[in-house]
């Protein structure tokens, strides 16, 4: 078990590393250097100048990096000067709400996904999985903002039950709940459609295995033999898969706060991508990259506790 | 006589390949996946629907005529008329001849992207699984580190630094979609190389690029193409949550996410033929191209299952 720990938070630490220096390059790629990423597009040659020397960008790339990422680890992101506060602390404010976004829409994905993988796959072959998978395969294909224009005419217009937009940023997230329900509701779906069709083929792959054959021939009761022996062990590689979707589930939350103008770090992200604010962009896939890698780091684990297989190979 | 003497029948009419050996492309595997392929409906119809939106945006404007030039503002916000089959848009676009005219970008880019994420993928992939050791580490360390970034954030911060056109959205989708062939080829690869006739190749001193590309990538072929087919649907939706988010190609270029991106303004006026026909287009060209790939992926099945 430790030597795959080891190994696996190697990966990872290699990986960090990796965005780190991506971040870097793209900092540097950008027309005119960070000085004008900084200073805006109308900065003036002898401006940059100046810029570069006293931060430094005269000095060899590698001597950069490392002045770089030592100011990152002191938390210093950089400056927008567009919404005039640090990265950090726009960072600070908008990814807990994304977070609250995201982790909400993909714990509720689970609940109903899990059982209605199950389902379809023992009724393949029937009416009720073929309904289901389609309508599954559907939501799949649909564009988010599609899904979540059709639920606010839904929801919001034709019955006004919901309120289309998302909450103020003003106020505490847990009063505003009502105007949590369609964003979260918006992704949750896509991530349900998403995830029932891995439960659906991990189940699928369980079924047909010969310890499941032996349970039956035992005579365990069917539905014992379901939840005792298939679903728990199809669960396990889904752990996995739920830490390999998260890029996927927050470029969807992208999308959905762009939508609903829920303000967090897509939102915040969108919005600085309309005035070029390269220090906060650059920033949040900085943040977003690191996240991801603990996001699935911390699913490989969990698979490792679940299946102990895996920690010998 | 020899008609009567047949005493070994054989027992399948499948064609056969030879144990343990490489699948030979064969005309009748090929064909026997074809067959399936076509059997299935969903499949069919999937080829359907894509040879219909092809029809619909290259053929239609020549046959429908509407002006995709100049806005008109005076006949805007129409709903759906004679003159205008599907109404008119917020700045007086007549709403189908938009949608046709979107049809042509959303498919011509995304199955630009796809054929240049997938050759870069394959590519990346093979070089990495078959050479093995500390080059597919780092080569596969770099594909980690590119994953881990969420594809529309990178996408989105690449196209605010490179304003695209056209044919720079192409690259920068395919930057961001080289990432999982590369990892299906790169597995595969891997588990080939242990294949027999892949080290007599080496035996018998043939170089490594001849086994890449005359050995490794046509066994993968089979793979290769069902993922293509799903990148060719997510890059369509790339397309519209880029066109959504602001990001396409100006006007008077469209796009089928950039109208809805438009229409969402009016959402509590009722415009549904701004909202509805874009929409459907997406989905409908999205879930047939899934059709064919989920199709196409099961007739592979078939073909392996032969072996």
């Amino acid at each position: 078990m430790t030597a795959y720990l080891i190994r696996r938070v190697g990966q990872a630490i290699i990986v960090v590393f990796g965005v780190s220096l991506l971040v870097f390059v793209l900092l540097h790629l950008l027309p005119g250097g960070p000085a004008r990423a900084v200073i805006g597009p109308r900065a003036t040659k002898p401006q940059i100048l100046a810029f570069d020397r006293e931060y430094g960008l005269l000095k060899p790339l590698p001597v950069q990096y490392i002045a770089w990422v030592v100011q990152v680890l002191h938390g210093n992101l950089g400056f927008s000067y567009k919404q005039n506060q640090t990265v950090t602390s726009l960072l600070e404010q908008n990814v807990p709400r994304t977070m609250a976004l995201a982790g909400t829409a993909t714990v509720l994905a689970l609940v109903v996904a899990v059982p209605l993988g199950v389902y379809e796959a023992v009724r393949r072959n029937h009416v009720d999985d073929y309904v289901l998978t389609g309508v599954s395969f559907l939501f799949y294909s649909m564009p988010t903002f599609f899904l979540g224009m059709i639920l606010i005419i839904v929801f919001s217009i034709t019955l006004p039950l919901f309120p289309p937009t998302g909450p103020n940023p003003a106020l505490p997230l847990w009063g505003q709940v009502s105007n949590m329900v369609l964003p979260v509701a918006t992704l949750c779906l896509v991530t349900i459609a998403l995830f029932s069709r891995y439960m659906r083929s991990a189940v699928m792959d369980t079924i047909i295995q010969d310890y499941v054959r032996t349970a039956h021939a035992k005579g365990v009761p069917n539905l014992q033999v379901l939840v005792k022996h298939v679903v728990r062990n199809a669960l396990v590689p889904i752990a996995t898969l739920v830490g390999l979707s998260l890029p996927w589930i927050l470029s969807g939350a992208l999308i959905v706060e762009a939508l609903f103008n829920y303000p967090g770090m897509g939102y915040l992200f969108w919005q600085a991508m309309e005035v070029e604010d390269f220090p906060v962009m650059l920033g949040t896939v900085l943040i977003v990259g690191v996240m991801v890698v603990l996001g699935s780091l911390l699913a490989d684990i969990l698979y490792a506790v679940l299946d102990p297989r895996v920690r010998y190979s | 006589m020899i008609e009567s003497v047949r005493l070994h029948e054989p027992t399948s009419f499948e064609p056969g390949t030879p144990a343990g050996g490489e699948a030979v492309s064969s005309g009748s595997t090929w064909q026997t996946a074809l067959a399936v392929f076509t059997e299935n409906k969903l499949a069919v119809l999937g080829v359907g629907v894509v040879v219909f939106f092809i029809l619909f945006s290259w053929v239609g404007p020549l046959i429908y005529h509407t002006n995709q030039v100049s806005t008109n503002l005076v006949i805007e916000n129409q709903g759906p008329s004679a003159r205008h089959v599907l109404g008119t848009d917020t700045v007086g676009y007549d709403l189908l001849g938009r949608l046709m005219l979107g049809g042509q970008t959303s498919l011509e880019i995304g199955l630009a992207a796809a054929v240049l994420a997938t050759s870069i993928g394959v590519l990346w992939g093979s070089v990495a699984g078959f050479a093995g050791g500390l080059i597919d580490d780092v080569m596969m360390r770099v594909v980690d580190t590119v994953m881990a970034i969420p594809p529309l954030f990178l996408l989105l911060l690449l196209a605010t630094m490179f304003r695209p056109s056209v044919g720079l959205l192409i690259i920068v989708i395919a930057i961001v979609s080289w990432l999982e062939p590369a990892r299906l080829v790169r597995g595969e690869a891997l588990s080939l190389r242990t294949r027999e006739y892949v080290q007599a190749v080496k035996v018998m001193g043939g170089s490594g690029r001849r086994t890449v590309f005359r050995h490794i990538i046509p066994n993968v072929a089979g793979t290769i193409m069902v993922n293509a087919t799903f990148q060719v649907a997510d890059a369509i939706l790339m397309v519209a949550a880029l066109s959504y988010l602001g990001l396409g190609i100006p006007p008077p270029a469209a796009n089928w996410g950039g109208m809805l991106s438009n229409a969402q303004d009016y959402i509590f006026a009722g415009y549904w033929w701004q909202i509805w026909p874009a929409g459907v287009c997406i989905v409908a060209t999205v879930v047939a191209f899934n059709f064919i790939g989920d199709a196409a992926r099961d007739a592979l099945e078939v073909r392996l299952r032969q072996r």
